[in-house]
């Protein structure tokens, strides 16, 4: 990928040339035809040059669940984007773990966000999501990613950490600095500056993991580590301590916005959609569904060979890096119908592949249901439209599928 | 037909006739027992069609394979009568069975 130049059409450029870790496809909104050509010709396909090195493209649903649920073959470690993490800061992440670690670490933080305990915290959100929604301009246009969605994850993420609510914005902050440099993803974030966050991050839980300690039953993220006789001591391996916050950060925010936005701007592209929500506001639960699957919040996770495999009849080599495009498995119509499009009453809309599947499926799938699933039932008592007035701004990266801005304008009901 | 009894979490009960040699998720999913999702279609990837077997009935549905333990591993409420429902084959053998469901997938 060479920055000056502009993006090559999809449908003539020979399958060896095309580059999927462009991080303009996101960024333009222009990953769609590359994906549909590599899942029609070559649905297991290696790209033998990338600014990360080689790696081979899995980008159909089937064989996406496949190297999901072969963890054998397919390791998470030493990293789960394209690019290995740089050696400055070797954090561990249980993301990034193969099992045994990583089930032990993941059980200790899983009840968090166990159902029950969400069951417990649903009033304090939509109290959140009423105080927000109830602040917002009528009538003149702003943006919905910095009122809505960034303030709504942000204050979540706050109340799982139990962080200082008064300097939640960091949160915010260290979040998208984690995976934003171009070495990484693509992204424009310094190496520097990356380094300096994550030093604060990790100075900043430190020292709330040592006032925190000995507080009984509290449900935080935090106190359910010091908890748990496998975890209690992470205080003292920072390295892990700062992998699992910064998985934690980043799983709970950058997703959950993404699809806050995403569906504002779904519903904008599909008016239809948009009446049928009006015409049954019960439809909300499987919109939220959807609006994950369209929206894709992380477009790819990444695997490692840990022998040579035969897959989809290519022959894959012991080490060579495997990433499963779910952007790509969302839009394969050999496992969901109409996969192009934004359907709020599909048949089976929760069959999609944004979480993830196997045992690193994501952990905080139901938090953020709920809180989609909230704020969608706010929005439909207020307003009648929120209407996009102008160009969403994206995210330049190949991993997370976001936006940077989503200029709005509210219509009261 | 195998007559299967699903009882939910608040105590509802649903006794459906199964149809052998499909997954009793796939039996569960055809007469819209409420309390199983199968996100992943029944490929044990995803976990959220947990079951508990009754005591009685757990050696007849077989045995947990090595990915459906991890799978199981990975939920809260497991118990040692926990079982993925896509993983169970229906059969004759299971007429009469009653399995409960968990309070919630995930």
């Amino acid at each position: 990928m060479n920055p000056m130049q502009t993006i090559p059409d999809a449908r003539s450029i020979p399958l060896d040339e095309i580059d999927v870790s462009d991080p303009r496809l996101l960024e333009q909104d222009a990953w769609r035809p590359f994906f549909a050509r590599l899942r029609a010709e070559d649905p297991v396909h290696f790209q033998a040059n990338s600014p990360f090195g080689p790696f081979w493209s899995i980008t159909r649903f089937k064989d996406i669940v496949a190297v999901d649920s072969d963890p054998d073959a397919f390791s998470s470690e030493p990293a789960i984007i394209i690019d290995d993490l740089t050696e400055d800061l070797p954090v561990e992440m249980f993301i990034a773990m193969d099992p045994p670690k990583h089930d032990i670490q993941r059980r200790a933080a899983q009840p968090v966000v166990a159902p029950q305990n969400l069951a417990a915290m649903e009033g304090l959100i939509r109290s959140r999501v009423v105080e927000i929604l109830d602040s917002l301009p009528l009538g003149e246009t702003f943006d919905w990613v910095e009122r809505v969605s960034i303030n709504l994850t942000t204050q979540m993420l706050a109340t799982l950490f139990d962080f200082p609510f008064e300097e939640r914005r960091k949160l915010t902050y260290w979040s998208d600095i984690a995976s934003g440099t171009p070495e990484m993803t693509g992204g424009d974030v310094s190496e520097e500056e990356r380094l300096a966050a994550m030093g604060e991050c990790l100075e900043t839980f430190t020292r709330i993991w040592h006032e925190r300690r000995g507080r009984e039953g509290a449900f935080d993220l935090i106190s359910l580590l010091q908890r748990d006789p496998n975890t209690a001591d992470m205080v003292d391996r920072p390295m892990e301590y700062l992998g699992n916050l910064m998985l934690l950060i980043v799983g709970g925010n950058d997703t959950t916005r993404n699809s806050m936005s995403g569906g504002v701007l779904a519903l904008n592209e599909n008016p239809a959609e948009y009446d049928k929500l009006r015409a049954d506001p019960g439809l909300i639960p499987s919109m939220v569904s959807e609006i994950i699957r369209w929206q894709t919040p992380l477009a790819h996770m990444r695997r490692t060979a840990t022998r040579d495999v035969e897959f989809g009849g290519k022959q894959i080599r012991k080490g060579d890096k495997v990433v499963m495009w779910y952007i790509s498995g969302n839009r394969d119509e050999s496992a969901i119908e109409r996969a192009d499009e934004f359907v709020i009453d599909r048949k089976n809309p929760r069959h999609h592949i944004s979480f993830g599947f196997g045992i690193h499926r994501c952990m905080g799938n139901r938090l953020a249901e709920m809180q989609l699933r909230i704020l969608w039932e706010e929005i439909m008592q207020r307003f009648h439209m929120v209407e996009v007035v102008g160009e969403p701004q994206r995210v330049r990266s190949n991993f997370v599928r976001g936006y940077a801005s989503l200029p709005v304008r509210l219509h009261p009901l | 037909m195998p007559q299967i009894t699903l009882i939910e979490h608040n105590g509802a009960s649903h006794t459906i006739e199964a149809e052998t040699g499909k997954s009793l998720m796939q039996n569960a999913i055809d007469n819209a027992v409420p309390g199983i999702d199968a996100d992943c279609g029944g490929a044990c990837a995803c976990g959220t069609c947990h079951v508990f077997v009754a005591a009685d009935w757990l050696g007849a549905t077989g045995e947990a394979d090595a990915m459906e333990e991890a799978m199981l591993g990975m939920r809260p409420d497991r118990t040692e009568f926990s079982r993925l429902s896509c993983q169970i084959e229906v059969s004759d053998q299971l007429d009469g069975m009653v399995v409960q469901l968990p309070e919630f997938q995930m």
